[in-house]
């Protein structure tokens, strides 16, 4: 039996890790709360994010954190066109035409960057990537703390926008009536760009935060679409909090399971957890109960 | 035979038969590599067909179909690897396995209301949660794979022989041809037969209105279930035939999410809901794959496949939404009387 | 289709990459004398080269390929004629069958491949069915060569023969140092490779005789993210040291993990597996990365064949490594090669005759002569004890052809930095 302590130190790790899943989930969240589309080319975001910041590392040597506002800003405009140029046209379309449009993006997406970059693993060494700060018997690494503190920074920020500002108003009203927000003269259409580049944004911020915890290849991203998915789902879809909350659960639960069960279980942990939110709260536990 | 053509312009009926005679008779002209390209877009067509069933009839968007022919196929395979039972055999307890799973889903999916991507989402979780219990299964190899014997690679050609190979599916590649062309054919006369009777009526009055179809007085819950079902256990049979067709299974592989999006998006290509659809879909995909590989290694860029597959696809569905099918039919002239299925 | 534009030629490449490596070749490399130089064959034996050069493979795949393309140069000089024409697994053991089935059509005389035991698996049985030869570069599960194939041959060990091996070499380091743990963790990837080896430890380490004692085994995901919680439960169990079977990014993570947690082991030891003899491993632990130690089969790079295959490597691709994915996909080539000329003709069971009585004593991978048993298996190839030294992998064991001492217990983490 691990002493107790073992147990404490697991969840803050969890805890910190989850911090940047809520990111990353957050994104994906926004867009389908919004437009009702379930960005299938998440992951592939996120990547394309984890090589904008390399790029900015190499280039300019700029650290993963300080590098954010230019990857996110090029990530927005990359959802802007995004939406503006193939989306729209499948907002009302059934969800598995969306679904292959995405899909077609996904591809293009990993492997136009395994043409630019390559199938080597790429990776950003920041100065502090072995410290650790040692919080009695515990350690806590520098990269994570720093990116877990950024991460909620961020989310917090975009609470703001949504619940302060004009724009991120109109946005939640288009998300909350659509019919509703057209009769009153909002431009639906751009603001549902505006909602997609942020949440390509966000998958891009997410991108700066974890290139610095592993390392990048074209190929990663199908997984952290599902990770992502899975999050958004149990915190319920459309609910920003509830992505928050969601990436956290999965982020302990995880780290429980490395200690109670085989680690190689633990994302069978994840989807156990999925299966019986998706059973018990359909909306995820935060979401709307719809009739 | 009636209801199989009834309202079918006799000329798309000849042109059927004359398709699928023309199948059959491909292994005369054409060995190695055309036959295996030819395997692989029968034996995706069976899967696309089987989807369509629950996607394109019953209108459940599933994302999780590996896992049915995960199960196939390690059912099948393990009674052969344990207890040398057969392929055919071994298509019972996968027909089971399969189905029970496929109800299970279901059922909890239509009970608790669960729909749209939240049902994808549903298969999606159950087919990794079982991909990874697969991974820890020491009776099926766990992830270091489950390996069937192989043997009579080549076969003599008499009667008993012959008759042998197709009954143990140990033999050369034109077994397995015609084994999973015949099941392609098999799938499409059993789907356009179920489409011709009342099951197939309340689906598509499902699909296009679930509460109207609720208040006609069909049973909701009992159709849809019906057809998760009989999708689950076609996609078995794929999985049966790709147990013995491959001889190696992984879980990491065989219940991939990869494939079992691989599986469906022939059927949106090809067109979603209708019969040939996900036949046309699978070859089209196939043969645009395999034409695209040999252009990637002309220019040796790696990736290069891939993204043009991803570009096409785009392609398609920006400018025939609705399929391949649809449009290829209007061009032929080969519409139905009747505008259904 | 022709296929001149994607195939390596001797002498004749066309290629953007061969053209360069054809130009190098010609002004960098003195003539290497060496038994096998003999006559120059009449045709080059044409070999299809299946690799998984895209999907999540696809950095090993592109590894494994800068072998095949030094290979036909380098084996002209030998006296050997090979054409190498590459195709794509996609990291898809489907795709792998029908690529199989193109290059067959396309007039391939033998195949080599495929680096993932899955699409190997696959691959082996199109060559049965087709009567094709084919040489197996890498591709540890033991299965593959134990159905009673004809056609197919492998030079890589089995992972039972590499744990073997490994944890032999490993008892063996313990002895040449002078320091012998008493204690272990063993962490593994829960992958085909991962399970199969984790398999073969538990049922040989009895066998072998390993001076400690295992203290838990802990198996994590392929697709892990984090393994904090992974290293922090190895670390509360104090083992003497950490016993790993990982792939690249798995390592990576580990390693930075042991430093953060500054859960200082006598050393990080594996009994055969990728990871940590990758240039990427090194590069981006930098000198935490030092002294982490592999057994493994490795390049003897005491062989004359092994020098001038570095030279071009390194001319060739100067920011990589070379490691043994290149060296194996060459060596596949060569004994394709050499079997052809033997065989004098490019009929499958000539060259089925030719491969079974291969006996090639001078090659570039460490072990004894290439030959193949009844099943088609190399038994010969031998591991060497690599470890990580001023950034490179070196080799430290066995002593005859150590290019370094080996260095064990290694120092702490606070020492280095």
């Amino acid at each position: 039996m691990l002493p107790i302590e073992f147990y404490f130190d697991a969840a803050i790790k969890g805890l910190l890790t989850g911090s940047v899943y809520a990111m990353l989930a957050v994104g994906l969240s926004i867009i389908f709360g919004v437009m009702r589309v379930v960005n299938f080319a998440h992951g592939e975001m996120l990547v394309a994010g984890m090589f904008g910041a390399y790029l900015v590392f190499v280039t300019l040597g700029l650290d993963p954190i300080l590098a954010i506002p230019i990857v996110a800003l090029v990530m927005f405009l990359f959802g802007v066109v995004l939406q503006r140029g193939l989306i729209d046209r499948f907002i009302t379309a059934p969800e598995h035409q969306q679904f292959l449009v995405l899909i077609g993006v996904a591809l293009i997406l990993t492997n136009g960057l395994d043409m630019i970059f390559g199938p080597d693993a790429r990776n950003v060494q920041v100065p502090y990537a072995f410290a650790s700060f040692e919080v009695g018997p515990f350690f806590l690494d520098n990269v994570r703390v720093y990116s877990a503190i950024t991460a909620l920074a961020l989310i917090a920020l975009l609470y703001l926008f949504f619940n302060h500002t004009l724009t991120g108003k109109a946005i939640r009203a288009c998300a909350d009536n659509n019919r509703g927000a057209q009769v009153v003269g909002l431009n639906v259409s751009r603001l549902y760009a505006i909602t997609f580049g942020i949440g390509a944004a966000c998958a891009g911020a997410a991108g700066c935060l974890l290139i610095m915890v592993i390392d990048v290849t074209p190929h990663l991203g199908a997984d952290f679409t599902l990770l992502a998915f899975t999050i958004v789902i149990i915190g319920g879809l459309g609910s920003m909090t509830g992505a928050l909350l969601g990436g956290l659960l999965i982020g302990v639960s995880e780290a429980m399971a490395g200690i109670l069960i085989q680690p190689s279980l633990k994302s069978s942990f994840s989807f156990g957890l999925l299966i019986l939110v998706l059973l018990l709260r359909p909306n995820g536990l935060l979401g709307k109960r719809s009739s | 035979m009636r209801s199989l053509f009834e309202g079918v312009p006799a000329r798309a009926a000849w042109g059927l038969v004359c398709v699928i005679v023309l199948l059959y008779l491909a292994p005369l002209v054409f060995g190695g590599y055309v036959l295996s390209v030819l395997i692989l877009c029968c034996y995706l067509a069976v899967l696309g067909q089987a989807w369509n069933v629950m996607m394109g009839f019953a209108g459940q968007l599933s994302l999780g179909h590996a896992l049915y022919i995960g199960l196939g196929a390690y059912a099948s395979g393990a009674l052969f690897f344990h207890f040398g039972l057969g392929p055919w055999i071994g298509l019972i307890p996968a027909f089971i396995v399969a189905g029970a799973m496929g109800a299970l889903i279901g059922w909890l999916g239509f009970r608790f209301g669960i729909r749209g991507v939240y049902f994808a989402l549903l298969t999606i979780a159950f087919a990794e949660f079982v991909r990874i219990l697969f991974d820890h299964w020491g009776w099926v190899g766990g992830s270091s794979g489950m390996f069937l014997p192989v043997q009579n690679r080549n076969i003599d050609m008499d009667a008993a022989s012959i008759a042998n190979a197709f009954w143990t599916l140990r033999g050369p590649n034109w077994v397995f041809y015609y084994v999973i062309l015949t099941g392609m054919v098999a799938c499409l006369v059993i789907v356009r037969l179920l489409m011709r009777t009342r099951v197939g009526y309340y689906w598509l009055a499902i699909r296009e209105d679930q509460e109207a179809a609720q208040a006609m007085g069909i049973n909701v819950l009992r159709y849809k279930l019906l057809a998760v079902v009989i999708s689950a256990m076609m996609t078995a049979f794929g999985g049966v035939f790709y147990a013995f067709y491959n001889n190696t299974l992984y879980p990491e592989s065989i219940f991939s999410i990869d494939r079992s999006i691989e599986l469906l998006l022939g059927v949106i290509i090809g067109g979603i809901g209708t019969l040939f659809g996900p036949i046309l879909g699978a070859f089209a995909l196939t043969w645009l794959g395999e034409g695209l590989s040999i252009t990637q290694e002309w220019f040796d860029i790696d990736g290069l496949k891939l993204l043009t597959y991803g570009v096409a696809m785009l392609a398609i569905i920006l400018f025939r939404p609705a399929g391949l099918w649809p449009w290829l039919r209007r061009l032929l002239g080969m519409e139905e009387r009747r505008p259904d299925a | 289709m022709t296929t001149d534009d994607k195939t390596l030629k001797p002498g004749g490449g066309i290629g953007r990459r061969q053209f360069t490596g054809a130009a190098i070749a010609g002004a960098a490399t003195l003539p290497v004398l060496h038994p096998l130089r003999l006559v120059r064959a009449q045709a080059p034996v044409r070999v299809g080269v299946l690799l998984p050069r895209s999907g999540f493979l696809s950095a090993i795949g592109a590894a494994c390929w800068r072998g095949a393309e030094l290979a036909p140069n380098i084996l002209s000089d030998m006296g050997l004629a090979v054409e190498v024409v590459g195709a794509d697994t996609e990291s898809n053991p489907d795709t792998g069958r029908t690529q199989a089935e193109r290059l067959i059509r396309e007039g391939v005389d033998m195949l080599v491949g495929c680096f993932d035991s899955g699409t190997t698996a696959a691959v082996a049985q199109v060559a049965e069915q087709n009567g094709m030869p084919f040489v197996i570069n890498i591709a540890a599960d033991p299965a593959i060569t134990e159905q009673g194939y004809q056609y197919v041959f492998r030079n890589f060990p089995k992972a039972p023969t590499l744990v073997m091996r490994g944890l032999g070499s490993i008892n063996n380091l313990f002895e040449v140092t002078g320091t012998t743990p008493r204690t272990t963790v063993f962490m593994h990837i829960n992958d085909t490779f991962g399970t199969a080896m984790s398999r073969g430890i538990q049922a040989l380490a009895p066998r072998v005789g390993v001076p400690y004692e295992f203290l838990d085994t802990i198996s994590y995901d392929p697709q892990a993210r984090d393994l904090s919680v992974e290293v922090s439960r190895a670390r509360a169990l104090n083992p003497d040291f950490l016993m790993v079977v990982t792939r690249l990014n798995d390592a990576i993570l580990l390693v930075r993990e042991c430093v953060r947690q500054r859960f200082d082991t006598m050393g990080i030891i594996s009994p055969g597996s990728p990871g940590m003899y990758e240039k990427q491993f090194a590069d981006t632990l930098g000198p935490y990365a030092e002294y982490a130690t592999t057994s493994v089969p490795w390049f003897n790079p005491t062989s004359p064949i092994t020098t001038e295959l570095q030279s071009q490597f390194v001319a060739e691709f100067p920011d990589q490594t070379f490691e043994l994915n290149p060296g194996f996909t060459f060596e596949a080539l060569m004994i394709c090669a050499d079997a052809a000329q033997r065989a004098g003709s490019t009929n499958a069971d000539d060259l089925v005759a030719a491969l079974r009585a291969t006996e090639i004593a001078e090659h570039p991978m460490y072990g004894g002569p290439i030959q193949f048993d009844e099943e088609g298996q190399n038994p010969n190839i031998d591991t060497v004890v690599v470890q990580i030294q001023d950034g490179n992998p070196v080799v430290t064991a066995p002593v005859d052809i150590a290019t370094a001492e080996a260095v064990f217990p290694v120092p702490s983490w606070a020492d280095r930095g």
